[in-house]
């Protein structure tokens, strides 16, 4: 009864203000909180604390989007997904959005449905053997066994990249990285592969870091980033613009330190007093309030602090910026201008 | 007899179908399966609609694309550049082959086990029931990942083979190899190949049969079937004459030197494994993940039918047994000759649905990366495709055709052996 009277008033605010289609934004809203798909656990990019606390590069993201729509960035609920059950996950509705290091390629773009909202990091496929193997390239691992994370593009990029180089390997299909790792450790495998980033993660968590090394070799181009479903554009573009803001943020020097400051009275700036909110209305355009690029900045810090504090060259997997740093650096990450 | 109500009267009347005990049953019957098929049908009609309204309709021709990715154990050839339907087939054999390995290996350990667990010395009786009550009651995934996990961590890996002073060696004259990947033992190899026959070429079920193998099983076939009527000639004198002639070596030559014969024509030997780079190269590989599984499902099926083997042993009555021992018969024979063929009626029809149990508990495969038709169908390809309803829509085809397909040999063996009744 209590919940029928919820939905009457629920569905009579919605006709009073006019919307054409219920869609994700006002499903989130609805619900207070965003449900986010992540990785099941990856060091650095998702991982949950023993009081169920998640905390990671992935995780920035979901709270940035969070903060951005619902004003909260802790009012999102995660859901741990495998390599095989993130589509499907995404597809059925049971997550908002999805982000969970998933590589944009074609297909999933078209085939599967599925809108990219951006490229948060920009990865490739390595591989990481023993030291004392004494490897140096990909190239000489003829007749290598090699554990490979199923259900990914790493299968795939690993065939091409045998085929191609005329050489023959024994794959090892494995569901998820921690049995990878036992297997890799044990020597069961000779060769782990998966994205340089995962690599990087997964040898931090080793006991012994140094006795791995990553070949020089990345054999595919990974870029990564949240997605959503196909046919919600509205929502689309609020994930591609919570992420943008973040990149932005960096180019204009917004910090999670000067941020409000900065928010409190127009500054010189025009782009920065448009993210803010002090000037225009980009955010009623999306949808959402005008100042919901400051409070994704504000959740986590600007994409630069977000990738120090998870993955940067002071943490355990001491990820350089590499492609991954400002396009004025030298970098790939571009932000289309706020206007 | 007053009582008896008069026939009907008059024309049939629609009450009737409620009130009239010779109509009512089919009306409710009647009922429920129009409720039935309206329930499926809103179903199906209900995912069809939602999958076009997510813009994907239910289609097949995903089976024909390249499927892009590797497997490593191949009965047929295949490489990435093959199709979806291929990479199905290759699935489909490691499953095949599991529960083959699985199923024969089950049946002798049960039988085995469920006739110790009844013998008369108190030590192995009491070991097979500790082995029975272990294995049936932990489920049989933590068996896969306990054998993988002590088969990964406690064989030497193919690193220790090497250098002058190895930390391991190989087995049996150093034809086998035993580590932490797998075991390689020998492989057939013929100098004076035959040739192959190819079946389908270039279609996606493409195979080829090897004229060495079928020259062998034909030999061997026509073996037994000399074997055969030396048993039949020697059971006629014996009834005759009451003196059965000695047929073993006769028997023996049929079955070995035929087979054996064909072996040496055709310059069989023995290609054994040897660490080359990474690992061995040449002979059989048996992957850990195979072997993980074919013992993990063997010997907890193999729980399971010893109490069946032992329920059918039991069931025969015990006079049988006095009256076998009273004539002479030893032990053993009384239990090959009276017990077991008699226990058989009541030991086969649960032990098919153990089969059916086996062969369904190989999809665990995927826990230790074994690629059966769950890993390479519903694992990769229902990855890269996005095919969800189509994958497992196909799977459970496969496992029910699979599944029904045991049933209808075993059943043709179960009406074999079961009591002929008049």
């Amino acid at each position: 009864m209590k919940k029928s009277t919820f939905f009457g008033a629920f569905a009579a605010a919605a006709m009073a203000v006019g919307f054409a289609t219920a869609g994700t934004l006002d499903d989130v809203k609805a619900k207070g909180f965003l449900q986010c798909g992540v990785n099941t656990g990856l060091t650095g990019f998702a991982t949950a604390d023993a009081n169920g606390n998640w905390d990671g590069f992935d995780i920035a993201v979901c709270r940035a989007v969070a903060a951005a729509v619902l004003g909260d960035p802790k009012a999102v609920k995660f859901t741990p997904t495998t390599t095989k059950s993130r589509f499907t996950a995404l597809a059925s509705g049971e997550v908002d959005m999805l982000s969970r290091n998933t590589t944009w390629t074609f297909s999933r773009d078209v085939d599967l449905k599925f809108t990219f909202a951006g490229i948060n990091y920009y990865d490739g496929q390595g591989f990481m053997v023993p030291k004392e193997l004494g490897v140096s390239s990909a190239r000489q691992l003829d007749g290598a066994t090699i554990c490979i994370q199923t259900g990914t593009t790493t299968e795939l990029n690993l065939a091409d990249f045998f085929r191609v180089n005329n050489i023959s390997y024994e794959p090892v299909p494995i569901e998820t990285n921690a049995e990878a790792q036992a297997q890799y450790l044990a020597r069961s495998c000779d060769v782990y592969t998966t994205d340089a980033s995962g690599l990087a993660a997964t040898r931090a968590t080793f006991e012994d870091p140094s006795a791995h090394v990553v070949l020089p070799e990345i054999i595919s181009k990974e870029p990564l980033g949240p997605l959503v479903r196909h046919g919600d554009n509205q929502w689309g573009d609020i994930v591609r613009w919570t992420l943008n803001a973040l990149i932005a943020a960096e180019e204009l020097g917004i910090t999670s330190a000067n941020i409000s400051e900065m928010s409190s009275a127009p500054t010189s700036n025009p782009e920065i007093n448009r993210m803010m909110g002090t000037e225009g209305s980009l955010g009623e355009m999306l949808g959402l309030s005008a100042d919901f690029a400051k409070n994704a900045i504000a959740a986590g810090g600007n994409y630069g602090e977000i990738f120090e504090r998870y993955v940067g060259e002071n943490t355990p997997l001491g990820l350089s910026r590499g492609l991954n740093a400002q396009w004025t650096d030298g970098g790939l990450l571009y932000s289309p201008p706020f206007r | 007899m007053s009582s008896k109500s008069a026939p009907v009267q008059g024309g049939f009347r629609f009450s009737q179908l409620i009130y009239d005990t010779r109509y009512r049953s089919n009306t409710i019957q009647t009922v429920a399966l129009i409720a039935l098929m309206a329930l499926i049908w809103w179903l199906v009609n209900n995912t069809l609609t939602n999958l076009e309204a997510s813009g994907k309709g239910l289609g097949f021709s995903f089976l024909t694309e390249t499927s892009g990715y590797d497997i490593n154990q191949h009965l047929l050839e295949y490489d990435a550049r093959d199709s979806h339907l291929r990479a199905s087939l290759i699935g489909v054999l490691n499953t095949l082959l599991l529960a083959f390995m699985g199923c024969v290996t089950a049946t002798i350990v049960g039988v085995f086990v469920g006739v110790l667990r009844l013998s008369k010395n108190w030590l192995i009786a009491r070991i097979m029931t500790v082995y029975i009550e272990m294995f049936r009651n932990i489920p049989v995934l933590l068996w896969i990942l306990i054998v993988f996990g002590v088969m990964i961590e406690i064989m030497p890996t193919p690193r220790d083979f090497r250098g002058d002073n190895p930390a391991a060696s190989m087995m049996l004259f150093d034809s086998v190899a035993i580590t932490n990947r797998g075991i390689y033992i020998p492989e057939p190899l013929f100098s004076r190949p035959i040739g192959d026959v190819s079946f389908f070429p270039k279609s996606s079920m493409r195979f080829d049969v090897s004229l060495e193998l079928v020259a062998f099983l034909i030999a061997l076939g026509a073996g037994i079937f000399a074997s055969g009527r030396l048993k039949r000639r020697a059971d006629r004198i014996q009834n005759e004459t009451g003196d059965r002639p000695t047929t073993w070596w006769q028997r023996t030559v049929c079955v070995v030197v035929l087979p054996v014969l064909v072996l040496i024509a055709c310059g069989f030997h023995l290609g054994y494994p040897e660490l080359k780079g990474f690992n061995f190269q040449g002979g059989t590989y048996m992957r850990n993940s195979l072997i993980a599984l074919w013992l993990a499902l063997s010997l907890y099926t193999a729980a399971f039918i010893a109490e069946i083997v032992r329920a059918g042993i039991m069931a025969i009555s015990k006079g049988q047994t006095e009256a076998s021992l009273a004539l002479g018969i030893s032990p053993g024979r009384t239990m090959s000759l009276v017990v077991l063929p008699q226990a058989l009626r009541v030991i086969i029809p649960p032990l098919i649905s153990h089969y059916l149990n086996l062969t369904k508990n190989s999809s665990l495969a995927i826990a230790v990366g074994y690629m059966d038709i769950t890993g390479t169908l519903m694992g990769i390809t229902l990855n890269v495709t996005g095919r969800e309803i189509e994958t497992v829509l196909l799977v459970m085809l496969i496992y029910l055709s699979i599944s029904l397909s045991i049933s209808a040999v075993m059943n043709v063996y179960n009406n074999r052996v079961k009591l002929v009744e008049r």
